[in-house]
């Protein structure tokens, strides 16, 4: 009696917190789909109706849709590749006992405190700018022609960018996990005659997995929405080249006016989201059960 | 074959020297225990045997060939942790089979070694199993398996039952002492347990500060302890030490005489006192006998049956021939 009188009264307390929880998904959720199917531009106020799924089938048949697409895959895949393996590395080096490793795990950790615009903005002018930038100069320094990097691999380059921001977060999720491995397990597999490398695959990938799928999940989410460094960089170009779904979901309703073509595009988006949730889940999700 | 040498095997962690120079032989197919209070360096030396700490100075011998400088994995012998070590992610038969995956041998040599040690260990029903859903005995038993079937010159035991219940222990002891019968391959057991080191040694090596202390069979340490320290450790209840005047009576700076050899009686005896705590076993009773004027307390052994109870006076007598004595650097006068 006790314990269901208790549970009723969570449920009772809870609800508000839950309630509001709703309101705030719900909401914007409903606007954007009601937005999605109204002819809705600024450039016209007051003509707005009805137009069933037309916005759709702009945002769908409009030809960078395709790209955007491809091009949000590509980043998110491509930053969780970089991510993973060099935050492995990392993590394992960082697990070494070196002079003054409190300073280089701060040093490590620091890309993270930067905020996405400020990193963009020092990699382009900086770094990448061909003119001007750090690796001209190296090129120029061994007689080489500047690569111009975002001009003829935008989105590599946003992948660099992206990859820069995330490795920190990356590495220190897996530098927590290397030091909660127990070390007898190791020197278990010395004697057993298992050389680094095979020590390395069978007894400390493993026991990071559920990190790695931590890891992997929480940047999935971030990174399908990556928006501020390709505004900061590339515009989404050159073209389209490196136009992303968040990207172009802008560039529809902020540079077009078109509220119901963004928000038919942000719709879109969601769906993608839940398509890569869905198989990210079905491939990796059992690491996190016990 | 495995006959292990320590010639001056020193180990120095920083400045601080942890193991002084020692020497030891192991003889093939002995079952030795290292025995000694925590920090004493016993498992430091286990590992040094192991590879799995480098040699500061001085040679290990395995079967007369030098293995200072060799790898853990060259080494030929097989550890069985504390903590077990298995590998979580890995199947009972995954977990047993890695030694000989990395050796690289034959799939169908793996399994019939596998099955072997399954029979052997009582896996065979646990193969497909998780360490994660064994119980502490289990988990031993497969750290065991996989020690097994490397087929090693020498096991190596690091405070294996440690982390079992008591009834678990005593049972896990009878069965590494029947293994050890059965295969015969030289066995290094590290414990902080002296009952463990007397009921399974043929060998018992006491160790305090890095310093071997004596080394013998365990009636040896019992019958003639080297010095007080060893006297203290190897027997329970612990042997009483009694310095002072008594000891004077016999020529020594100390004199030792292990709980079970007072006579207890109530009426008359060498020495009296007053019962602190009565101990009724059953099998025995042990006595705290306090107020003797001899030490702080002294610990009897008596029959199942004696009745008599806290606060009650006692008088004790030495067995006369069961008393040892030490001289002032506490090293046995014989």
């Amino acid at each position: 009696m006790a314990t269901q009188h208790s549970r009723s009264a969570a449920r009772i307390m809870i609800s508000p917190a839950v309630l509001l929880l709703l309101a705030w998904m719900i909401v914007p959720l409903a606007l954007t789909i009601y937005f999605s199917l109204l002819r809705y531009n600024l450039l016209m106020p007051g003509t707005e109706r009805f137009v069933g799924f037309l916005n759709y089938r702009l945002f769908y048949e409009n030809p960078a849709f395709w790209t955007a697409m491809l091009n949000t895959l590509l980043l998110v895949g491509g930053v969780l590749i970089v991510t993973v393996v060099g935050g492995i590395l990392l993590a394992i080096l960082l697990d070494q006992p070196i002079w003054g490793q409190g300073i280089v795990r701060i040093l490590v950790i620091a890309p993270f405190f930067v905020m996405p615009t400020v990193s963009a903005l020092v990699w382009k002018n900086m770094f990448m700018n061909p003119v001007s930038g750090l690796f001209a100069e190296f090129s120029k320094a061994v007689g080489l022609q500047p690569f111009d990097f975002l001009t003829h691999a935008p989105l590599a380059s946003i992948i660099g960018i992206v990859s820069w921001q995330w490795l920190p977060f990356a590495t220190l999720i897996l530098l927590t996990a290397i030091q909660s491995l127990d070390s007898e397990q190791m020197e278990a597999a010395e004697m057993d005659g298992a050389s680094p490398l095979s020590r390395f695959w069978y007894i400390t990938l493993p026991h990071l997995s559920r990190a790695i799928t931590v890891v992997i999940l929480i940047q999935t989410i971030f990174l399908l929405s990556v928006f501020a460094e390709i505004l900061v960089t590339t515009n989404g170009g050159p073209g389209v080249a490196s136009t992303n779904l968040t990207y172009l979901v802008y560039a529809r309703s902020l540079l077009n006016f078109d509220v119901g073509g963004g928000s038919a595009g942000g719709v879109v988006a969601i769906i993608l989201a839940n398509i890569v949730a869905i198989f990210l889940m079905r491939m990796i999700g059992k690491n996190l059960d016990a | 074959m495995g006959r292990i040498t320590l010639d001056k095997v020193t180990k120095k962690f920083g400045d601080v020297e942890v193991i002084p120079p020692l020497d030891l032989t192991i003889n093939d197919g002995e079952f030795v225990v290292f025995v000694g209070p925590s920090g004493c360096g016993k498992s430091t030396l286990l590992r040094l045997i192991a590879g799995l700490e480098d040699v500061t100075d001085g040679e290990i011998r395995i079967d007369g060939k030098p293995a200072t400088d060799l790898p853990p994995a060259k080494r030929g012998l097989a550890m069985v942790f504390q903590s077990y070590a298995l590998y979580p992610h890995m199947s009972v038969r995954k977990n047993i089979a890695f030694p000989m995956k990395m050796a690289g041998m034959p799939e169908d040599e793996q399994k019939r070694r596998i099955e072997n040690a399954a029979r052997a260990l009582n896996l065979t029903d646990y193969l497909d199993r998780r360490p994660g859903q064994l119980s502490g005995g289990q988990r031993q038993r497969v750290a065991i398996g996989r020690a097994i079937v490397r087929e090693p010159a020498a096991f190596l035991f690091d405070e294996p039952l440690s982390n079992l219940d008591a009834a678990l222990r005593v049972g896990m002891r009878m069965e590494i002492s029947e293994l050890h019968k059965k295969l015969d391959t030289t066995m290094i057991y590290v414990t902080h347990d002296q009952v463990e080191a007397m009921t399974m040694a043929d060998k018992i090596v006491v160790l305090r500060a890095g310093n071997i202390e004596q080394v013998g069979s365990p009636l040896e340490l019992y019958r003639n302890p080297r010095n007080t320290f060893v006297a203290g450790f190897i027997g329970s209840p612990k042997m009483n030490l009694i310095e002072g005047a008594e000891a004077k009576k016999h020529d020594a700076a100390t004199i030792g005489v292990r709980p079970e050899h007072i006579d207890v009686s109530a009426s008359e005896g060498a020495w009296k006192g007053r019962i602190g705590v009565a101990e009724h076993l059953g099998s025995d009773t042990f006595f705290h006998v306090h107020d003797t004027g001899l030490a702080e307390t002294l610990t009897i052994r008596a029959g199942g049956e004696v009745d008599l109870h806290h606060g009650d006076t006692v008088f004790l007598t030495p067995q006369a021939d069961k008393i040892h004595r030490f001289d002032g650097q506490g090293l046995r006068i014989s």
